[in-house]
């Protein structure tokens, strides 16, 4: 009973938030209503007896993707009141996705009211970390592995793409060539644009 | 009658220690403040708050009294909503992780049965935590690292140049030390082989060392020096520098809203202590006290939570003994700090334990 008015609470407050991101024009507006979402779905989370999956919810996407975007929206000062061009196509393409999700949306309900009903056992250890540690380092070892190394390759490219080249350091095929074609501009202090 | 009580008794239970912890927190925090003008002027060579009461004990509550009277002003073209929703987003996620901390072992000698209408029946444990989460320490860094937002809204919304310096500075500071913060909690995580709290400290009695701070002595100082720049304190208070950026993200803020920012900024220097305290000096745990009373006990439980409570005021101490002794930072140096010496130790610190955690468990 308290389970199920907490989730209608969450879930309304997160979809309030949802529409709100979606209907405000100012930028900065609709980030910190997708931190709302956020929050939301992580309480969600708390209910159904998954605290990892809640904190680590909070900690990256509201914690650091979420910072980092209201940071850009913040350096980049963006003029509140410019007019949108609207596209037109895009309503079709908008309307083609959200019949996709709602026909996924339908398949989960479809497939939980399939499901057999088992009661769920709060004490048991799915959601607890020395689970999550153990299935992540045995089980799906390859996947973490993967997705760590696919990681680090996005930190180097990100570097690669910023860095500022100083004489005498260490030069990338990229560097030389781009070199060759900006010669008479200043050699000490510039930055590649991609 | 008797199956409504029996149902309302947890939450009453759960109102009631929250109400106790928080009221606890924020007369701790109201006392740092001014202990913080107490220990200054000491420093400083001069007397300090006296005035009101006696070694102007009443002082806080003076304050508190003249927030609420003043003038609150919201700057013209700023934005409302935000502007009003900064400060209540930076105390909540300041007070949010009272909830975690492990205040005291729990209590299990005590028989229950005492209670009328059986309310007592099987409850064998009081714990002196209000929720006990086995993710403890990641709730605590996740919602503190979402306080960031009640600087930089506040930075943005004000629309004012010093606040939005001030929110951007801020924002890139907690941003970079945060993980070195995390990163330094790593190793006593791996030493503790778990995530909460309590279990923390349990780890710290059995292991042969008593203190983490021992074994983890790198990760101790590198996670002291995250905290003063998590919680934008002296030397790293470049968010609110006063002689470039007035007074900051918190500029355009008056009466109460600014006595929000202002209680957050301590609460978070609670916080932050506490960590240190449970994570490095072994929380609540007093050695050889288990002789003295019986594990368990109510005056075991009572010893053992001053002990915790004075290891905090310890670390709080720190922090204004640090304020009134060092200048401050400049950005670019706060920034080669975090990023080229702070990390790089933490992640050493943190292969080091690895390496030495595998061949101490092989």
């Amino acid at each position: 009973m308290a389970s199920t008015i907490l989730f209608f609470l969450f879930a309304g407050f997160a979809i309030a938030c949802a529409v709100s991101m979606v209907y405000h024009k100012n930028p900065l507006y609709s980030a910190v209503s997708l931190v709302g979402v956020f929050v939301a779905l992580s309480c969600i989370y708390v209910t159904l007896a998954a605290p990892f999956i809640a904190v680590v919810q909070i900690l990256i996407y509201a914690g650091a993707i979420m910072v980092l975007v209201i940071f850009v929206i913040m350096l980049l000062n963006l003029d509140e009141d410019k007019p949108l061009t609207r596209l037109r196509y895009l309503y079709a393409v908008g309307g083609g996705l959200g019949l996709i999700l709602l026909v996924q949306t339908m398949f989960i309900f479809y497939a939980v009211l399939r499901a057999p009903k088992d009661p769920v056992d709060t004490s048991q250890t799915a959601g607890k970390s020395l689970s999550i540690g153990q299935a992540m380092y045995t089980e799906y070892l390859l996947p973490v592995e993967i997705v760590g190394i696919m990681l680090l390759m996005a930190i180097i490219g990100g570097v690669i793409l910023v860095r500022r080249l100083e004489p005498g350091q260490l030069k990338l095929v990229v560097d030389s060539e781009l070199d060759k074609r900006h010669e008479e501009e200043e050699k000490d202090d510039y930055r590649i644009a991609f | 009658m008797e199956s409504v009580l029996k149902t309302a008794f947890p939450f009453v239970v759960y109102t009631v220690g929250i109400l106790l912890a928080f009221q606890g927190v924020l007369m701790i925090v109201a006392y740092t403040v001014l202990a913080e003008r107490k220990v200054l002027g000491w420093i400083q060579g001069r007397i300090g708050p006296n005035r009101v009461g006696p070694w102007g004990v009443l002082q806080p509550f003076a304050d508190l009294l003249k927030f609420i009277l003043k003038e609150d002003l919201v700057p013209d073209k700023s934005t409302k909503f935000i502007y009003f929703l900064a400060p209540l987003v930076a105390l909540t996620c300041a007070l949010l992780p009272i909830v975690v901390y492990p205040f005291g072992p729990s209590i299990t000698t005590v028989d229950w049965s005492f209670l009328p209408y059986g309310l007592g029946d099987g409850i064998t444990r009081l714990p002196l935590t209000i929720a006990q989460i086995d993710v403890g320490v990641l709730f605590v860094l996740a919602i503190t690292s979402v306080g960031v937002y009640g600087i930089a809204l506040a930075g943005w919304s004000s629309n004012s140049k010093y606040s939005l310096m001030g929110g951007l500075r801020s924002s890139a500071q907690m941003i970079s030390y945060e993980l070195a913060m995390g990163a330094s909690v790593l190793g006593v995580v791996m030493l503790a082989g778990t995530l909460d709290l309590n279990g923390i400290i349990y780890a710290q009695i059995t292991s042969p060392f008593r203190w983490f701070i021992i074994p983890q002595i790198i990760g101790f100082v590198v996670f002291l020096i995250a905290a003063f720049a998590e919680t934008n304190r002296v030397p790293f208070d470049l968010p609110e520098a006063e002689t470039e950026l007035v007074a900051g993200f918190h500029t355009e803020y008056s009466a109460l809203k600014f006595a929000l920012f202002f209680m957050a900024e301590y609460v978070n220097m609670f916080t932050v202590s506490v960590m240190c305290v449970v994570l490095f000096l072994g929380g609540w745990y007093v050695p050889g006290l288990g002789r003295i009373f019986e594990p368990g006990s109510i005056p075991y439980a009572a010893v053992s939570h001053v002990a915790f409570i004075g290891k905090i005021c310890a670390f709080l101490f720190l922090y204004i003994w640090v304020r009134g002794t060092l200048p401050r930072f400049r950005f670019d140096q706060l920034m080669n700090f975090g990023w080229k010496f702070l990390l790089p130790v933490a992640l050493g610190n943190v292969i080091l334990t690895i390496v030495v955690v595998y061949f101490l468990n092989r």
